[in-house]
């Protein structure tokens, strides 16, 4: 650097810095989701998310004992509870939630635990991407 | 001695971090159960086979997988385990003493909570 800084503007930038940096890595829900509808589209070109499809998922058993709404509840704005243990899951739909979908490592590593015990399989990219749609509606 | 002081701060820093990772990812689901309410063999057995953990896939990435494994088995209890590949604390000789006809029908003998006011912070006094 060409002029020495004094050490509180210094600090002052570091701290900016950062926050900057943390705000980037925070993922918006609907970015999420156009991750998700672009990774379908290789498998399916046609693909376009739906939020109908997507209540129809989460709402149904797929082969196993539980659906997605058994721990998570429906409507998804409220909270559920785990249907082993009884402990409360808070509200899933962003729009309740801010929390919900802002972690892309979080995120999947939710769906490959859920989608586990509710299928038996990985979900598809399309299958998340219909999920959030009607999640995010 | 600051040398001292210093390891030891840092080292209850790291045992919080290492703690702050078992509640994130085990408390997500049912209580964080203090480690000291399973023999450290036991929590190996569980650690083992998170893939089917009583019926849920709760499994980890590897490294979150070894830091929890080492918060677990660190601050293991020293009463015997139960038997089997699932070791459940409700199936301990002593749970199961403390218990007698105790749990009401309809509670869930998992969530400690709901009669123990501090069983998060391992205080089961209160009964």
């Amino acid at each position: 650097m060409a002029f020495p800084m004094e050490g509180r503007v210094k600090r002052v930038l570091i701290i900016a810095g950062l926050l900057i940096a943390g705000t980037v890595q925070a993922a918006q829900p609907s970015a999420l989701l156009e991750g998700y509808q672009a990774a379908a589209r290789k498998a399916d070109p046609a693909f376009s998310p739906s939020a109908s499809r997507g209540a129809q998922f989460f709402d149904s058993p797929h082969g196993k004992e539980w659906s997605c709404a058994t721990c998570h509840g429906n409507p998804p704005t409220s909270a559920g509870k785990h249907a082993t243990t009884g402990k409360p899951i808070a509200a899933l739909a962003p729009r309740a939630n801010g929390e919900r979908f802002t972690d892309a490592a979080k995120v999947e590593k939710w769906f490959r635990r859920n989608c586990n015990d509710v299928l038996g399989r990985a979900c598809t990219p399309a299958e998340k991407a219909d999920v959030l749609a009607w999640l995010l509606k | 001695m600051r040398t001292l002081l210093a390891a030891f701060l840092l080292g209850l820093a790291a045992s919080a971090a290492l703690a702050a990772d078992y509640k994130a990812e085990c408390g997500s689901c049912h209580m964080a159960y203090p480690p000291k309410l399973l023999p450290a063999e036991s929590w190996r057995r569980i650690m083992a086979r998170l893939e089917q953990h009583f019926g849920s896939d709760a499994s980890l990435d590897a490294k979150a997988h070894a830091q929890i494994e080492r918060t677990l088995t660190s601050n293991a209890g020293r009463r015997a385990g139960p038997p089997g590949p699932e070791p459940r604390i409700t199936q301990t000789r002593w749970f199961l003493k403390e218990h007698k006809a105790e749990i009401p029908p309809g509670k869930n003998p998992a969530n400690c909570i709901a009669c123990h006011a501090g069983a998060e912070r391992g205080n089961y006094d209160d009964d």
